[in-house]
């Protein structure tokens, strides 16, 4: 009996040290889980799911390249269907249940403000998504984000000032009643006033609008010389197809600003012409001054993984920033050697961020400390033909001057 | 506010145009709820499919109106199907027929759903004709054409079922099937096989309504959610089964929608267009135009 029993302690001894050599070499294997989720379907979808897959080419390079600290990166991905209701559940599944080590905000800033109250409250790193001024409330300290746009200043003095140049006096506001759009429009007025332009028109109208017609009439009957257009991406294409039915009349000089949804190559293509002369907000446009190391080398992989994907084949909204979120997770963890969130946090406050959109310091709020919304002029655009967009000189830079490839046309000119 | 009487002109004369687009997507669903009780909540749904296979053909170089009048057929078939399952499953069955099909229709509608979702994506689709983005000049005013189209189309909708209804034998029988299914199984006719034919019928009318839904704006697969108000708010405020109502309840809708948005401020057009199906009910709980 005594011999058994020493039998069986040897036995059990003998597996927990085999236990005990094993477990660092199987937490080593452990991948990297990065967590997040994502509009691939609703309103926002066509670009989360472009995003997504910049996102995605990030991990596969990363992981061809060994990983990070020796261990593989796993993404783990949500659809949150563009709605601000499910993201709070899923984030919290992604911390409780899926135990993430990193977390990327949801696309969007509507469906991101919903988690930051939780992010805040665990004190964790979070790697913004697109988002405009979520941040501006919550004042969460490890919040740093992907846009290069910091608040409604840095959108709205680069589009005023073309106006500005071209001593315009009065503006017309079209706002969609939407988070973005509000927080856009409450600062954009406040620079407005402050430039001195006078307000002629005001509409805010809801997401359920089905025709813009009579909008359009009455900024029409307003004469404006500016208008000012914050919109989402179903009513940026009825707004540009209701002014080119309708006309917005000789007074306008200026018209765009604003309107998400005029990026996407879908859009754009079934657009074509209808957009000579709009200005509007962008993240990328593929001139001279906008060559930043390695985002030619992306666009080119990216625009051939599109085609089997099935999203948009030009990607120059999202995925190149989307790319780049990986890229600072990957610096700050292999300069750190750490996951852990606060020493993170304080790597991206101190350092500057090498990606394929350029160099990036964040500012104390966690935004770009300089800014970069660029206002491009469609210019010459035809009809039925998406691969004129990758040339320069179809989405010309006018403003701002360090990033400028051309001077403004007026839109009644630009517009013939 | 800019008020002008050019601009009240304008507005009521964007109002019957937005209406006549309103009665045409809501026309299907007044035969299928208005007259046969049953409770479509898919036809939205059924509308998008319309326009998403309007997409699909106008990418072979169809017209999107030719190929909204080609898918008519098919989409008859389908309601026919469609109505065959529902009665079935859920209305032979027993009394609370009502709730179980809407669980039903609520299926179809996400069925449908995932089903663009996977074969299209959800990036928006739009179509191309000679007829989008221009316009026909009338003095100072500048009309859509693509809005002068949905007039058209709702006016040749609603005139040609008011006509199938009252003039022809199936149609007067599918009016009757919604009065009294006894008495018309008593004058020997199948009131099942009516009913599939008008729901076949009210199917085939929402692939023209899915064609002018794709002509308005750009689709996407949920879009269903934003007309699901809509067209039961039109259905309703005309007063169920009423074809002739539809088109004036459309109108309604639109004319208020369209002055209150151009003088009043966009935000309180819904307001304002369910405010009246409102009052409109607290009046005549019958709708405008039922009996």
């Amino acid at each position: 009996m005594k011999s058994f029993k020493r039998r069986w302690f040897l036995v059990a001894g003998a597996l927990a040290i085999a236990i005990g050599f094993l477990a660092p070499v199987a937490e080593a294997q452990q991948p990297i889980k990065i967590g997040h989720s994502m509009a691939l379907t609703g309103g926002l979808g066509a670009a989360g799911k472009a995003a997504l897959l910049g996102l995605q080419m990030w991990v596969e390079d990363v992981n061809a390249k060994g990983g990070l600290l020796g261990r593989k990166v796993e993404l783990i991905t949500y659809d949150d269907q563009s709605s601000p209701a499910n993201t709070p559940g899923i984030y919290t599944k992604l911390l409780d249940v899926d135990k993430v080590d990193l977390l990327i905000a949801p696309y969007a800033t509507v469906p991101t403000g919903a988690i930051m109250p939780l992010v805040k409250e665990r004190g964790l790193l979070l790697m913004g998504n697109f988002s405009f001024q979520v941040n501006a409330k919550a004042q969460h300290d490890m919040w740093f984000n992907n846009a290069p746009w910091h608040d409604a200043a840095s959108w709205a003095d680069n589009f005023l000032a073309i106006a500005r140049k071209l001593n315009l006096k009065t503006v017309a506001f079209l706002i969609a009643d939407q988070e973005f759009a509000q927080n856009l429009a409450s600062g954009a007025k406040t620079i407005a006033a402050n430039m001195g332009f006078k307000t002629v028109y005001e509409q805010v109208y809801p997401p359920t609008t089905v025709d813009f017609s009579s909008m359009i009439r009455a900024i029409r009957a307003a004469k404006p010389d500016i208008v000012y257009v914050m919109s989402y991406p179903n009513d940026s294409v009825a707004i540009v197809r209701a002014v080119n039915e309708i006309g917005v009349g000789p007074s306008v000089k200026l018209i765009g600003g604003g309107m998400v949804g005029l990026q996407a190559a879908p859009v754009m293509e079934s657009l074509g012409s209808m957009l000579n002369g709009w200005v509007n907000y962008h993240s990328y446009a593929p001139e001279k001054t906008m060559n930043f190391p390695g985002v030619k080398d992306f666009l080119a992989r990216y625009s051939k993984r599109a085609i089997e994907a099935k999203v948009d084949p030009l990607g120059f909204y999202l995925p190149p920033y989307n790319y780049a979120i990986g890229q600072m997770i990957e610096q700050a963890v292999t300069a750190t050697k750490s996951l852990d969130h606060k020493v993170l946090a304080k790597y991206f406050r101190e350092h500057e961020m090498k990606t394929i959109v350029g160099g990036i310091r964040f500012a104390p709020d966690g935004e770009w400390a300089k800014p970069r919304v660029i206002m491009v002029q469609f210019r010459g655009v035809v009809d039925k033909n998406v691969e004129q967009f990758r040339q320069p000189g179809k989405q010309v830079i006018v403003e701002p001057a360090q990033y400028k490839t051309g001077e403004y046309i007026p839109f009644d000119q630009a517009h013939k | 506010m800019i008020f002008s009487f050019q601009l009240l002109f304008e507005a009521i004369v964007f109002g019957i145009l937005l209406g006549c687009f309103y009665a045409a997507v809501s026309i299907g669903l007044s035969l299928a709820f208005g007259l046969l009780d049953v409770p479509h909540v898919a036809h939205p749904a059924v509308l998008v499919l319309g326009a998403y296979c309007t997409y699909l053909l106008g990418s072979y170089g169809w017209d999107p109106i030719l190929a909204g009048l080609a898918l008519m057929p098919l989409f008859f078939l389908f309601g026919i199907a469609m109505y065959r399952f529902y009665y079935e499953t859920f209305e032979k069955r027993g009394t609370d027929a009502g709730v179980r099909g809407l669980a039903f229709f609520f299926g179809i509608a996400f069925i449908i759903e995932v089903g663009l979702i996977l074969a299209f994506g959800v990036d928006q689709r739009m179509v191309e004709a000679g007829y989008i983005g221009k316009s026909l000049t009338l003095g100072e005013m500048r009309v859509p054409l693509r809005m002068l189209l949905a007039f058209g189309i709702a006016l040749a909708l609603t005139a040609a079922l008011t006509l199938y209804l009252s003039k022809t034998f199936t149609g007067r029988a599918i009016k009757a099937v919604a009065q009294d299914e006894g008495a018309l199984r008593l004058m020997g006719a199948d009131p099942v096989r009516i009913k599939q034919w008008a729901f076949g019928i009210a199917t085939a009318v929402t692939a023209v309504a899915g064609a002018l839904l794709i002509i308005i704006g750009p689709v996407e697969p949920m879009l269903d959610r934003v007309y699901i108000g809509r067209t039961f708010c039109v259905v309703v405020l005309a007063g169920l089964g009423s074809m002739t109502g539809t088109l004036a309840a459309g109108l309604i809708l639109g004319i208020s929608e369209s002055i209150v948005l151009m003088h009043f401020g966009a935000s309180w057009a819904p307001a304002v267009a369910f405010g009246l199906l409102l009052v409109v009910l607290g009046i005549r709980p019958q709708g405008l135009f039922g009996r």
